[in-house]
């Protein structure tokens, strides 16, 4: 019989979020699963060029950093993991995850979910989403993974996985599998896959829920934000879930940040689609349920989408950044002086950069900023900048100049029934396999 | 007077595209929100950053609106040349909106 109630927790919004209030989660806050979002659209492109040059790697740098923090009180408190830090090379990742727990001397079984890399099932000629045209005519592809759901995930949960790493994923579908798991959810109704999806939508930027993102001091004001704390959801099989952030930790958790959370990113309140379900928020309420609690009820969905998004990743070229600050008396003037001057000396060039004056009237900096598929011409406009040490206005100090290959990133479509997720289980003493 | 005093608001980003999210810090100026904050006015407001449409969703149960904003100049965020790639500190510029209203 499954539990009326179970409690998920969010431990990461980014690849580059804080570890700690994760810690404070998996120690004391008695969950039963907790999720680490880690892949941003862009995050797994770069993993897939990282892969390319040492097969080994591809997967979030930082993995072994948070299992390092993490697993020893997720094991000692039989929390599971979710993650999808797998990102290019989830099969590398579930390997060091079974290390990990081989070291902690736990037989506990870690379950890898592939599939999402279909690279060889998109056509270059096929038109991307953005703009209609050919996605190879805007560079060569480098990866695409397709958004994997929770259907994806179910096996390995089935499994008895205590940790599960995936690649490519939609983020609430991390939330949304743990959920149908514990509490028995058929994932083909709509009605709790959109209960879940919501969950996973709310949770899944960690603390953009409990006061991130939002402090505006005087306006908003956040209360410790230094000690922010990531939120939890206690999640009832009828799909009402009450949030929370640990006692003890900074940040706020109200009508103001969950509404804030609720839309973000939502470009259709009445159908937010990802693989499981497609979302309608306009019944939604949001609560306050006492301090730093707030219920949310009323999401409702109709049948998941027969076609899965893919992310694309391809090289678009390359980026100049340059720069040079003017301070005191007349710095405005002698920034938008240099401006003049850098835009007469590139005139010609077969490339128009961004050039603009930053700040204000004593204290201004002239940026510099381009995109083409010559590096070369570049560090051209780069130099134009550094240049303007000696040869500019007076005072100007503090260039900093980078050129960088971009990898830019476009969506396709491809049928939901030509993807093949597979799910990897790796029990103890088994890394190598 | 400023949007800022009577909303806050959160940007989100898709790519060319950019959700504005406005919540009132009290929940009786919804309606006040709703006659001064049109799609016309945001258009005009952020011209130069949104090169696109803006489509207004009313979310009367949360006294919100949500603002989609296509076209963004520029690109997304892999392929900008501003200096904020995502376009984040869209909703700082929306709030620096000077709406018609006064404090009653």
């Amino acid at each position: 019989m499954s539990p009326t109630t179970t409690r998920i927790g969010s431990g990461a919004g980014f690849a580059g979020d804080r570890i700690e209030p994760a810690v404070d989660l998996a120690r004391r806050g008695r969950l039963d699963d907790l999720v680490l979002e880690c892949l941003a659209e862009r995050t797994i492109a770069l993993g897939h060029r990282r892969r390319l040059a040492d097969p080994a790697t591809g997967y979030d740098p930082r993995l072994a950093q948070r299992l390092t923090a993490l697993l020893p009180d997720l094991l000692a408190n039989g929390v599971r993991l979710l993650t999808n830090m797998g990102a290019a090379n989830p099969a590398a990742a579930g390997r060091v995850a079974r290390e990990h727990l081989d070291r902690l001397g736990s037989a506990a079984p870690v379950a890898v979910v592939t599939g999402d890399d279909v690279l060889d099932l998109v056509d270059p000629a096929a038109a991307a989403t953005e703009d209609g045209r050919p996605l190879g005519e805007h560079g060569e592809l480098v990866s695409a993974n397709a958004y994997l759901g929770a259907d994806a995930i179910l096996p390995a949960l089935d499994a008895g996985a205590a940790v599960v790493v995936t690649g490519r994923v939609a983020d609430p579908s991390l939330f949304l599998a743990p959920l149908a798991h514990r509490l028995g959810w058929d994932l083909d109704a709509p009605g709790p896959a959109a209960a879940g999806t919501l969950v996973g939508h709310l949770l899944e930027c960690a603390g953009q829920l409990t006061g991130g993102y939002a402090a505006d001091p005087g306006r908003l004001d956040v209360p410790r934000l230094a000690e922010l704390g990531f939120p939890f959801a206690d999640v009832g099989a009828d799909g009402t879930a009450r949030y929370g952030k640990l006692d003890g930790t900074g940040g706020r958790l109200d009508r103001h940040t969950v509404r804030e959370q609720l839309l973000y990113e939502v470009t259709d309140p009445a159908g937010y689609r990802t693989p499981d379900v497609v979302l309608d928020l306009r019944g939604v309420t949001v609560e306050s349920d006492g301090p730093d609690r707030v219920r949310v009820a009323g999401a409702t969905g109709r049948t998941r989408p027969d076609e899965l998004k893919v992310s694309v990743g391809h090289r678009a070229g390359h980026r100049v950044e340059a720069g040079i600050s003017y301070v005191g008396p007349n710095a405005g003037a002698r920034a938008r002086l240099a401006a003049d001057v850098v835009a007469e000396r590139v005139r010609g060039l077969p490339v128009t950069p961004r050039i603009e004056v930053r700040g204000g009237p004593a204290d201004a900096r002239l940026r510099v900023a381009a995109l083409h598929r010559d590096p070369g011409l570049l560090d051209v406009l780069a130099h134009e900048v550094e240049s303007l040490y000696t040869n500019g206005p007076a005072g100007g100090g503090g260039v900093r100049t980078r050129v960088d290959e971009v990898i830019g990133v476009l969506s396709t479509f491809v049928p939901r029934e030509a993807v093949a997720p597979r799910v990897t289980v790796l029990e103890a003493g088994r890394a190598a396999a | 007077m400023l949007l800022h005093e009577i909303a806050h608001c959160r940007a989100g980003d898709k790519g060319t595209v950019a959700t504005l999210t406005v919540v009132p810090h009290d929940d009786a100026d919804y309606p006040a929100l709703l006659a001064v904050l049109t799609p016309q006015r945001v258009r005009e407001g952020l011209d130069r950053w949104v090169g696109g449409e803006v489509t207004r969703h009313e979310l009367p149960l949360l006294c919100c609106l949500q603002f989609v904003c296509t076209g963004i100049r520029g690109g997304g965020v892999t392929v900008s040349t501003e200096l904020d790639t995502h376009g984040k500190s869209l909703s700082s510029r929306l709030l620096a909106l000077d709406v018609p209203l006064r404090r009653g």
